[in-house]
């Protein structure tokens, strides 16, 4: 058995109502001396605020440049449980669903093969195995794809897709975001594996405008649901609504475009200027349901603050018709998928996320290299400053 | 099978095919949810086109959890969902039962073992969170600590509705922001205040000088001779202590015991309800790092949230209510100093200033 560790801070945190993960880790711990020697690192960490790992490192598994995070620690003699505390990224689920079975089968994994501790999930959507050294690590990968999970992506690739549990158990969904997210994760295994990009991409889809999965703001590429045609409205339901709030205050006047108004007793909502928020559709659920015609929309570009400044995704399709590609194997949407990457890889420099690439180039370039036109749901407003690059072709010849 | 063929190794099979972890109920209603309830704040029921019903009970996770922890839920999940279960999207546990009777049955065994219910409405619900010292290098702080502190004070709001619409928190150790930060209701993020201390002897070593250089968002990197060695220099008049050269370069290092610590940011969001997606802003530029509470930085977020809750009409999220009082009103009310460094002055700082005579006296 591996020292035992005094930590007196820690176990402050394991006091209080909310569910500690001191105490999880204690649990860990139990069954694995690494986690206790992770514990009395953390404890240090504590004592002197401060990260006592070393940084980066290389680990990684046969024949894939992506999956595993290196980590060291600073005080290998101190804490040998933790000299190489690697951690490991299996690609999650459609949804995050699971059953029992496969789960215990996952802890089995995670206790025989690392140190018994996990990340349910990580931001990007996968399941995280901590604390395993490199030796395990072709053993972990194995007994995972055994079980049919494989490694998530890490480094300058396609990382992990991720999806909001959509119409598996949500009546606001406009496609099927786990079968695209599933069937995308599969098409681009390649892209995911082996990183052969300037820097890191992420996709995510959520189901309609609430998102969810925060793709708007956390994936390179955001799958926004929405629809085409008009919100089917529920007179009957309207009214039980009426009966239980005030829906002119809370509802009508919120609307962002006050495209919706009272017509006797009716409700009356001016499809052409609704904008598919969802804001009247989250109160009166009952009462009103997207249209008939629905796909979802495309914004690109969202990413971290370093090192340009943040972006949110910027509108790039405003109505992608996702049943109808789907039934071609999405062949409208890897065709453009790959021109992005072919335009990143020629034009963009080493770490620059694509989202600066643009902001570099310009809009217009960016589309014109990937085949698209201009529209104006793309801007906000149009330019306000008069620096127009004229083509000559238009200015005409002399 | 012979042996070598049984020995190949797999690769490139990609994630589990999630229909086999759907729940038959599931299936059959797949796509044909009419509405959904919510029940209390740990309970909602999905009624499907044909009146069947589909429970789900949300529990709190610390997101960093033991196989034991993994254990546990699949007993629940086999005692009273037939196996099935799932995570959200906040990184808490969701039990997917067929049969009410189930509810409160299992609600109660969840808290016999330690376990929290709540998270669904108008809540605070699970707080985003990152590594930490737990198992990053470049972190300024350490994340699940402060989560469990800011969690444990805010307790009541995760159990109770009773919020004027939903806060979503979030948490990230350095300015990589790796989770959703940077549009969040209210964001905790760890903050350096010194620049990098370079090791010039290793540096050329173990680092490439020009993607060191093109790391810098304030390009504040140079390259120069020190001594017979090829090295940089930082400008730390305009160096903003971001770490990113210390991401690329290992002979960077920047974290510093006294000078890291956390800052604050209010009024994210990113679903499209009324109003657009918006980045979150800085309100409390910093707070030392005081483990393994972080009194001061749980104050902070807690002096917000009761503002909030107190000022905000039923419905607004955090930046409407914000943009309706104006935000002067909101460090008014809240008390915090508003300082030099709320002003932007990187790129683009410009779209950020006030071009009006609108003011709020
Ligand atoms: C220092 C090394 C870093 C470590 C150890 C680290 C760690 C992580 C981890 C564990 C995740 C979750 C991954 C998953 O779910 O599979 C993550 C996500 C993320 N990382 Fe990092 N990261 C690092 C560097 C960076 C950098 C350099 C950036 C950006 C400049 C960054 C931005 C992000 C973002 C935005 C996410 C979240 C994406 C989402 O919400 O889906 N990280 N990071
Ligand atoms: S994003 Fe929309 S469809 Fe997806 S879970 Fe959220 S509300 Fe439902
Ligand atoms: S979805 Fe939004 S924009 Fe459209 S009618 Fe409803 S509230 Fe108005
Ligand atoms: S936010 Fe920074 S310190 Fe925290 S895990 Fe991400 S890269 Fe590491
Ligand atoms: S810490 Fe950031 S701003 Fe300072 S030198 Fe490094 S990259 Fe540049």
């Amino acid at each position: 058995m591996g020292k035992k560790h005094e930590t007196p801070l820690l176990d402050e945190l394991k006091k209080g109502k909310w569910i500690s993960f001191v105490r999880e880790m204690e649990r860990a711990a139990e069954k694995s001396e690494r986690t206790e020697d992770l514990l009395g690192q953390v404890e240090e960490s504590y004592r002197d605020k401060i990260t006592h790992w070393k940084h980066g490192g290389m680990a990684g598994v046969r024949g894939y440049g992506a999956g595993m995070v290196g980590r060291f620690s600073e005080f290998p003699e101190k804490y040998p449980g933790v000299k190489e505390c690697h951690s490991i990224r299996l690609n999650q689920t459609s949804g995050f669903f699971y059953n029992s079975d496969v789960l215990r089968k996952l802890a089995d994994i995670a206790d025989q093969h690392a140190g018994g501790l996990f990340n349910f999930h990580g931001s990007t959507g996968d399941i995280q195995i901590l604390g395993l050294t490199q030796a395990d690590a072709e053993d972990l990968f194995q007994k995972s794809a055994e079980l049919g999970f494989d490694l998530g992506g890490s480094g300058s690739d396609l990382r992990t897709p991720s999806c909001c549990v959509g119409p598996a158990r949500c009546e606001f969904a406009n496609y099927d975001t786990l079968q695209i997210c599933y069937d995308l994760t599969h098409a681009f295994q390649d892209e995911l594996h082996r990183p052969s990009f300037n820097y890191k991409f992420k996709m995510k889809f959520s189901g309609c405008a609430n998102d969810c999965v925060a793709a708007a703001s956390r994936s390179d590429l955001a799958f926004i649901g929405t629809w085409q045609d008009n919100i089917k409205i529920n007179q009957g339901e309207v009214k039980n609504y009426v009966k239980k709030f005030n829906v002119q205050k809370y509802v009508l006047d919120k609307c962002p475009t006050k495209c919706m108004w009272f017509e006797g007793e009716n409700l009356v909502i001016d499809d052409s200027n609704c904008v598919k928020c969802m804001h009247c559709i989250n109160e009166m659920p009952k009462a009103l349901k997207s249209g008939d015609q629905k796909g979802l929309s495309i914004l690109i570009g969202a990413k971290a603050p370093l090192v340009t400044g943040p972006r949110m995704g910027m509108m790039l399709i405003p109505f992608y018709d996702v049943h109808e590609d789907s039934k071609n194997d999405y062949e409208w949407l890897k065709g453009l998928i790959s021109n992005m990457w072919e335009f990143w890889d020629e034009y963009g420099v080493s770490r620059e996320r694509i989202g600066e690439l643009i902001a570099r180039v310009g809009l217009v370039t960016f589309l014109e290299g990937i085949g698209l036109e201009p529209t104006i749901d793309m801007v906000r407003e149009p330019r306000s400053n008069p620096f127009i690059k004229f083509e000559d072709e238009e200015a005409g010849a002399e | 099978m012979p042996e070598e063929v049984k020995k190949k190794r797999i690769t490139d099979v990609g994630p589990h095919d999630y229909h086999d972890y759907l729940s038959p109920m599931i299936k059959k209603n797949y796509g044909k949810w009419a509405y959904h309830e919510i029940l209390d704040p740990g309970t909602m029921v999905h009624v499907a086109e044909n009146g069947d019903k589909l429970y789900t009970v949300r529990m709190g996770s610390p997101r960093l959890v033991s196989s034991g922890f993994v254990r546990d839920i699949s007993d629940m999940a086999d005692k009273y969902c037939g196996g099935y279960l799932r995570f959200t999207t906040r990184n808490n546990v969701e039990f997917l039962l067929e049969n009410e009777k189930n509810i409160e049955p299992l609600k109660k065994d969840l808290e016999k073992l330690g376990y929290n219910v709540g998270g669904i409405g108008n809540v605070v619900a699970n707080i985003v969170h990152t590594q930490g010292w737990v198992h990053c290098h470049t972190s300024a702080s350490d994340a699940s600590g402060v989560v469990k502190s800011v969690m444990d004070e805010l307790y009541e709001y995760f159990v109770e509705d009773k919020l004027p619409s939903k806060v979503r928190i979030a948490f990230a150790c350095c300015l990589n922001m790796c989770g959703s930060v940077a549009s969040s209701d209210i964001a905790i993020l760890g903050t350096h205040r010194k620049p990098p201390k370079i090791n010039h002897e290793r540096l050329v070593n173990l680092c490439e000088v020009p993607s060191t250089i093109a790391a810098c968002p304030t390009n504040s990197i140079r390259p120069e001779m020190v001594g017979d060695k090829k090295s940089v220099r930082v400008n730390e008049e305009t160096c903003v202590f971001c770490g990113s050269c210390y991401t690329v370069c290992p002979a960077m290092p920047i974290a510093d015991a006294e000078n890291d610590g956390l800052s604050i940011w209010v009024g994210g969001k990113v679903s499209n309800a009324r109003t657009k997606p918006t980045f979150s802003k800085l309100v409390v530029p910093f707070i030392p790092n005081e483990p393994p509470r972080w009194d001061k930085a749980v104050q902070a977020v807690k002096t917000i949230l009761e503002a909030y809750k107190k000022g905000a009409e039923p419905g607004e999220r955090v930046i409407e209510w914000i943009e309706r009082i104006g935000w002067s009103r909101f460090f008014k009310i809240t008390g915090f100093e508003f300082t030099k460094y709320h002003v932007d002055d990187f790129r683009l700082a410009e779209t950020s200033m006030n071009y009006s005579s609108h003011a709020r006296f």
